[in-house]
């Protein structure tokens, strides 16, 4: 298993729009992803699970990948994260 | 438009919990594929919005939720609305822009539940002729595929500013009040007009009343289809519309919906998230690449403006207790000179060789000396015009002794607003606040105006403020000598200030300054705009 502890950079947070690819991207990368916000865990494949945690920009979020290919998932869907998608 | 299917109760199921499972699994795909056929029907926005719908009704932890209730005995009808009313709460609990989500996951499961009783999916009513369309609150499934020649206003009882209803019928262009209370009184057959700019909705009205929205529809649809090329007055007077940008790939839209330049490139997209500053290479590159489609018009690049809400970590003091009155914007830069002087260089270096008119401005001036020290350093570093941005209320107080130490000024009319109300635009419960019309804002507006009149220094506007059509034309009568906006909103302003003389706007901007509230200055001065006999725009 890979995690990695990181802060959001989208302007607006992971709400609609960064969220739902955020989302997608963890759904096409086939691994077990949990994304965790204070001690709250959600699995990363639900959009209702990801917007539920109320991410807003500079919020520090842990990211959990466990199966195939975990380290090269984790920096993808990191680097996904510390991007603004709202810019 | 009906309000919709009835929420199913808790009726024990006379079919298996297999049976059920797969009666839900069904409908909550039907749902999803159902959005997104009506999301790639619409396009754009409203196919990434529908695109999330789908997603909600596909949701694993939903589908894990619903299949443990039918376990438990109930139906799928029940188990659906139940698990979505679980999520919908979670989110209406969190208020503010995820409540506003929490009725976009109410109407999935409307949908999906309406599919399990083999109901008509939810929506806007078949009509033969032309009608205005009043709803409790309007699914973003029903804005994104409305028939915008049927369809001739919309009007919810429910929703805000920000609720996807609002922003959808705004990029449609469809008339539309949101969350007007008072609609609720309104019967199916009820002849009423919708004016969405002053927000006011007329039960039965006078035949002329009628005759004159139709008339003054019509004008402002011939003015808006006629409208192209550079922002001008009806005398001629020339005001460019520039647009705010932060990306090489926004410069091209900006340059494709008919900016006349840049007023506005944020650059902290280049910085957010990086441990350190880029190089002055990589940095030049991304500027070369957003000058390039402005060749022989102005881009204004605003330098790093950090902190507050953008917080970098090789730029902004860990702690602070205020950041948005902490060290940000030049503040910032001032304390970590190199990565000014870098970010300087690497914009001397991309303007030239371009044919942009490079300009470049600094964030969160609160002096003159820090308008001095920000123009001499930008001189020294070969950038040939160095302004100042106007949006602490020391600068506009001061405008008569900031305005000469800049080559220009420009107005963040967004955190001009939020200082003088000392409200955090950011946070919800002050957000009342927030509205550029208050005369406390244009006050200081019009003294910054006046000294660069004066001073024969331009006075740029960036900030929402120049992107309402009325606003924009108190503006110009302010002093304002360009506007810079969202690349969306320039085709309306252009269309708006085409209206007035400069002479009118002045006016307008008068009775604006006099008033003493927002809402007040608002409703004088679309009074006063509507008695102005509309002007022919003036020849391109």
């Amino acid at each position: 298993m890979a995690d990695r502890t990181l802060v959001v950079a989208s302007a607006h947070g992971l709400h609609a729009r960064p969220a739902a690819l955020f989302v997608k991207a963890a759904t096409d990368s086939g691994a077990s992803v949990h994304l965790r916000k204070g001690d709250r865990t959600v699995d990363a494949k639900s959009i209702l699970g990801v917007i539920s945690l109320g991410i807003d920009h500079g919020d520090e979020v842990t990211l959990a990948v466990e199966g195939e290919n975990d380290e090269a998932v984790l920096n993808e869907l990191a680097a996904f994260l510390e991007q603004d998608h709202d810019a | 438009m009906p309000d919709p299917v009835p929420d199913p109760t808790d009726t024990p199921s006379a079919l298996t919990p297999d049976e059920e499972k797969a009666r839900a699994t069904e409908a909550l795909a039907a749902t999803a594929a159902q959005l997104r056929e009506r999301g790639q029907a619409a396009g754009g926005t409203a196919a990434e919005v529908l695109d999330a719908l789908a997603m909600m009704a596909e949701d694993p932890s939903l589908a894990t939720d619903v299949q443990q209730r039918i376990e438990k005995g109930a139906t799928a009808e029940y188990a659906v609305f139940a698990a979505m009313d679980a999520f919908r709460e979670l989110l209406a609990g969190m208020g503010g822009y995820l409540g506003e989500r929490a009725d976009d996951l109410g109407d999935v499961a409307r949908r999906a539940i309406a599919r399990l009783q083999g109901l008509p999916a939810p929506g806007v009513p078949e009509s033969e002729h032309p009608f205005i369309l009043v709803a409790r609150d309007l699914a973003p499934a029903d804005t994104a595929t409305l028939d915008l020649d049927r369809v001739l206003a919309l009007v919810t009882t429910e929703g805000g500013p920000t609720s996807h209803t609002a922003i959808l019928a705004r990029e449609k262009g469809i008339t539309a009040i949101v969350g007007a209370l008072q609609a609720a009184e309104l019967n199916d057959g009820d002849l009423v007009l919708v004016d969405a700019e002053n927000g006011t909705i007329e039960l039965d009205p006078a035949q002329e009343r009628i005759d004159l929205a139709v008339q003054r529809t019509a004008t402002l649809q011939a003015i808006r289809a006629a409208s192209s090329g550079p922002g001008r007055l009806a005398d001629g007077h020339a005001v460019p519309l520039l647009a705010n940008i932060g990306s090489p790939e926004s410069a091209r839209e900006a340059a494709a919906r008919g900016a006349e330049g840049v007023g506005l490139f944020r650059t902290e997209v280049l910085f957010l998230g990086a441990e350190k500053a880029p190089s002055v290479e990589e940095q030049a590159a991304t500027y070369r690449e957003v000058f390039a489609n402005f060749p022989g018009q102005k881009v204004v690049v605003r330098v790093l403006d950090a902190g507050a809400d953008k917080p970098l970590a090789f730029l902004t003091d860990a702690g602070e207790e205020n950041p948005a009155l902490g060290r940000r914007g030049l503040r910032a830069l001032a304390a970590h000179e190199e990565v000014l002087r870098d970010q300087l260089t690497a914009l001397a270096q991309a303007a030239e060789g371009s044919e942009a008119e490079v300009q470049v401005m600094a964030p969160m001036v609160s002096t003159a000396q820090e308008a001095t020290y920000f123009r001499d350093l930008a001189h020294e570093l070969g950038i040939r015009i160095a302004g100042v941005m106007v949006e602490v209320p020391s600068c506009a107080i001061m405008a008569d002794h900031v305005v000469p130490n800049a080559d220009f000024v420009s107005i963040g009319t967004n955190d001009l607003t939020q200082y003088v109300f000392a409200a955090d635009r950011l946070l919800g419960s002050v957000a009342g606040f927030q509205n550029p019309w208050h005369p406390a804002v244009l006050r200081l507006i019009q003294q910054v105006g006046s000294a660069g009149t004066e001073h024969g220094v331009p006075v740029g506007i960036c900030g929402e403020a120049a992107a309402d059509p009325l606003l924009a034309v108190v503006l110009v009568g302010l002093g304002a000598t360009t506007l810079s906006m969202s690349s969306t909103s320039i085709a309306d302003v252009r269309a708006e200030i085409s209206q007035y003389t400069l002479d009118e706007a002045r006016a307008l901007a008068a009775i604006a300054v006099a008033a003493d509230s927002a809402e007040s200055a608002r409703d004088a001065v679309a009074a006063a705009a509507d008695e102005l006999d509309p002007v022919e725009p003036a020849a391109p």
